[in-house]
């Protein structure tokens, strides 16, 4: 097949990564300030679109979490806890405006560090982090007003465990509503991703956040683990896999810890005859390939009217060709690095199931960089509702589409999951929009949209996706007793 | 002469019919020495049978209307009022005295007109229109969490049952109400008024037994979402939020007391999920953002 791309050379347009400042390495941020490891173990943490190194991350010991917890608890029971509701806030302002003031230094370290396309990075990550401190900061005064007859109360200090595919936005996911109300956060942000976070640390600093309220702490899973296993924490947060959300139920088992999980997904994306094809497929490939398809809410799952099925098909197809996959740092790519290696690695595994399979394969041509991991958007047709890769969350850009005759049929396929994150419609009828949109078994519907996201929208799964949510007055739930 | 008495048997309530348990087991219900009834001892097979019908009867039921669902609630308080006599009777059977009896079947049937009264209100209470910075209508409703496994506190007869009942229910989920078999007589008699209450078969189902032998199937049953426990035993509390992981169920913590002494909307929150629709908003002249 011809390269559509070569239609569309553009001129390279690359962020100056002379904008941004990453240290050598890190400490942990503890009680305020950066502090050694008990121990001083670090590992490094590489750019995944040329594998060089960035910075070195320090790997925490139990020590260090029971000290971090601790730093928590006494700001907890200190000065954070006796602040007033508007006070707190305005740190929260505080925190959001010095974030839009770095919005570009943060952008550029968010692409270097994970990957992901600098112009998601500029134009949604950063600014959507910014957007969820200012959001929650209004609220700190206000939390009785978001519960009619009781008095809502913080729960102490949560423990909080994010993913590498949003760094710095599920980092203001969790830190903004926690603060807000009341609570005091020690968090490890993704031993892949974890330079971000430390930025936030600085920023927190550079806020004069009284010393302990946030402490960001890094390293790998046995981190995380010992975070939520601390018997000093009385809330967790964590957004991952299904099958660590699954550990983290059980774990804290018998315990007085409350939890929110925000974990996998598998969406359906439902395309109606009636939808207008060009912006279907619009939605589709933001869908499924926006952030490498590192996204749990991904549309991943593709249900195409039969009747359109093959128009769909070759407009996507037409549309996968113009896609520009490279470079993280240059303005106009649409699709970055692959996190990881490892990730990498389970994507193709993924791919190579698809085929056994006997779904039909296509990527379009393009050429990758020699360095670094990558992955072309695939799709996938011919795919049957059991097949695995139209079951189990691949977290890559992998489309399966199967083909639908009737709404009951479809609403029985999309609904037919463990999970239950998110689902996408597409169709120009209103009330076909909320039949589909009221009997889809998700959290979040987008209808002839997809992966849009607010801070005051509240985000989070039904079933197997988890339960809780962030986001929005339902958020505030997640980290008061009320 | 005297008039021999006709006894009642005691039956379970699932998907709308009164069976025996499959089993064939049942338990002796002693008030004080006498001996009044041959209660069912519910199996495992009961309770997938149960969850079988309400999993089948939740979608219908949520799909009435907010208004149906609340005129059937207030039906359901109707019919207890008839029948107040035998739910004072019975739970003096459960040792209640004859006060203390006809307070708790009062406050019971009053339990239910508040909840009908909820029914079409907690949806404007508890929902948003969220103002997202951009060009989309976007809201936040709340929908049923799906199938809800209810365990009240061992020894609530009929309030305790009627306050995790009514909020499940009015909130659009079925229910399996697991009872144990210390007091077991008024959850029956009340599934007998649900079942001439205009309430489908299924969204209620009640099975009397051992908690100790049916919850550990329950808890790692796949299809069921919710259990709501208000029992003290903390390992069996425990128990049921280890296994809870199987599917990520929701393990809802109430304290007995609190429940029966409070009316308020905060449980049908809880036996809710949160769903929020995104459709954008045309932009041709107009102003470039949400509401």
């Amino acid at each position: 097949m011809k390269k559509t791309s070569e239609h569309w050379k553009l001129a390279p347009a690359p962020e100056d990564r002379s904008q941004a400042t990453i240290a050598s390495h890190y400490d942990l941020f503890i009680d305020g300030k950066f502090q050694k490891s008990a121990k001083g173990k670090r590992f490094k943490s590489i750019n995944p679109a040329d594998e060089k190194v960035l910075s070195e991350i320090t790997e925490s010991t139990d020590a260090d979490v029971d000290k971090a917890v601790k730093a928590a608890r006494k700001a907890y029971e200190g000065e954070w806890g006796k602040l007033s509701g508007k006070e707190r806030g305005k740190y929260l302002y505080r925190i959001a405006r010095i974030i839009q003031e770095k919005a570009r230094e943060l952008a550029i370290i968010e692409s270097l560090d994970g990957g992901k396309p600098i112009r998601e990075s500029r134009d949604i990550d950063v600014p959507l982090a910014a957007a969820h401190f200012f959001y929650y900061a209004g609220w700190a005064d206000k939390l009785d007003y978001a519960f009619p007859g009781r008095k809502p109360r913080p729960l102490g200090v949560a423990g909080q465990v994010i993913p590498w595919n949003f760094p710095l936005l599920m980092a203001a996911w969790k830190i903004a509503p926690a603060l807000a109300c009341g609570n005091t956060v020690v968090i490890k942000p993704a031993e892949n991703t974890s330079l971000t976070a430390l930025k936030l640390a600085e920023i927190i600093q550079e806020a004069e956040l009284p010393p302990g309220v946030v402490n960001i702490i890094t390293g790998h899973g046995k981190v995380g683990a010992a975070i939520i296993g601390h018997k000093d924490i009385d809330k967790i947060a964590f957004t991952g896999s299904t099958g660590v959300g699954k550990l983290i139920q059980r774990s804290i088992a018998g315990t007085h810890k409350k939890a929110t999980l925000e974990l996998g997904g598998k969406a359906a994306n439902i395309i109606f005859e009636d939808a207008t094809l060009d912006e279907a497929v619009e939605g589709i490939v933001n869908g499924i390939y926006f952030n490498q398809g590192h996204v749990c809410c991904a549309g991943s799952r593709l249900y195409v009217e039969e009747s359109v099925h093959d128009e769909v098909i070759r407009r996507l197809k037409h549309r996968m060709g113009t896609l520009i996959v490279g470079d993280p740092m240059d303005k106009n790519t649409d699709i970055g690095a692959i996190n990881s290696s490892e990730q990498l690695e389970t994507i193709q595994k993924y791919i190579g199931i698809g085929k056994k399979e006997g779904a039909s394969f296509y990527q379009p041509a393009c050429s990758l960089p020699k360095k670094g991991f990558w992955c072309p958007p695939t799709l996938f047709t011919d795919v049957a509702q059991s097949n695995r890769i139209a079951q189990e969350e691949i977290f890559g850009p992998v489309l399966a589409v199967q083909s639908f005759r009737t709404v009951d049929e479809v609403i029985k396929k999309a609904n037919n999951t463990p999970y239950g994150l998110s689902a996408g419609v597409w169709t120009d009828k209103g009330s076909k929009i909320f039949n589909l949109t009221s009997q889809l078994h998700a959290g979040v519907i987008w209808a002839n949209t997809f992966n849009k996201f607010d801070p005051t929208s509240p985000f989070g799964g039904f079933k197997e996706s988890g339960f809780g949510r962030e986001g929005g007055m339902h958020g505030l739930a997640a980290y008061l007793d009320f | 002469m005297k008039r021999l008495e006709i006894l009642k048997t005691y039956k379970l309530y699932i998907g709308g019919k009164f069976p025996r348990t499959e089993s064939g087991r049942f338990h002796a219900y002693m008030s004080g020495k006498k001996h009044v009834a041959n209660v069912c001892r519910a199996s495992r097979k009961d309770f997938r049978d149960a969850e079988g019908s309400a999993r089948s009867a939740q979608v219908d039921w949520w799909r009435k209307t907010a208004y149906n669902r609340s005129q059937i609630l207030y039906r359901i308080a109707e019919m207890m009022e008839g029948r107040k006599e035998q739910f004072i009777e019975e739970l003096i059977l459960q040792g209640h005295t004859k006060a203390k009896a006809l307070a708790e079947v009062e406050k019971s049937i009053d339990r239910w007109i508040y909840h009908a009264g909820w029914c079409d209100k907690y949806q404007q209470l508890f929902s948003s229109v969220n103002p997202v910075a951009s060009a989309h209508f976007n809201f936040s409703v709340l929908e049923p969490t799906g199938v809800v496994c209810l365990v009240p506190k061992p020894g609530e007869a009929l309030l305790g049952i009627v306050s995790m009942i009514a909020p499940a229910i009015a909130a659009g989920n079925s229910v399996i109400v697991l009872c144990d078999l210390k007091s077991p007589l008024s959850v029956i008699t009340l599934s007998e008024v649900l079942h001439t209450s205009d309430l489908p078969g299924g969204v209620v189902n009640v099975l009397t037994g051992e908690l100790s032998e049916l919850l550990p199937h329950v808890s790692v049953h796949m299809d069921v979402n919710a259990i709501v426990y208000a029992g003290d035993d903390k390992e069996q509390l425990k128990s049921l939020q280890l296994d809870a992981a199987t599917n990520v169920k929701r393990i809802i913590k109430v304290d007995s007391a609190e429940l029966n002494s409070t009316e308020d909307p905060y449980l049908i929150r809880e036996m809710s999920e949160v769903k929020t629709t995104w459709h954008p908003i045309e932009q041709i002249g107009a102003s470039g953002s949400g509401y």
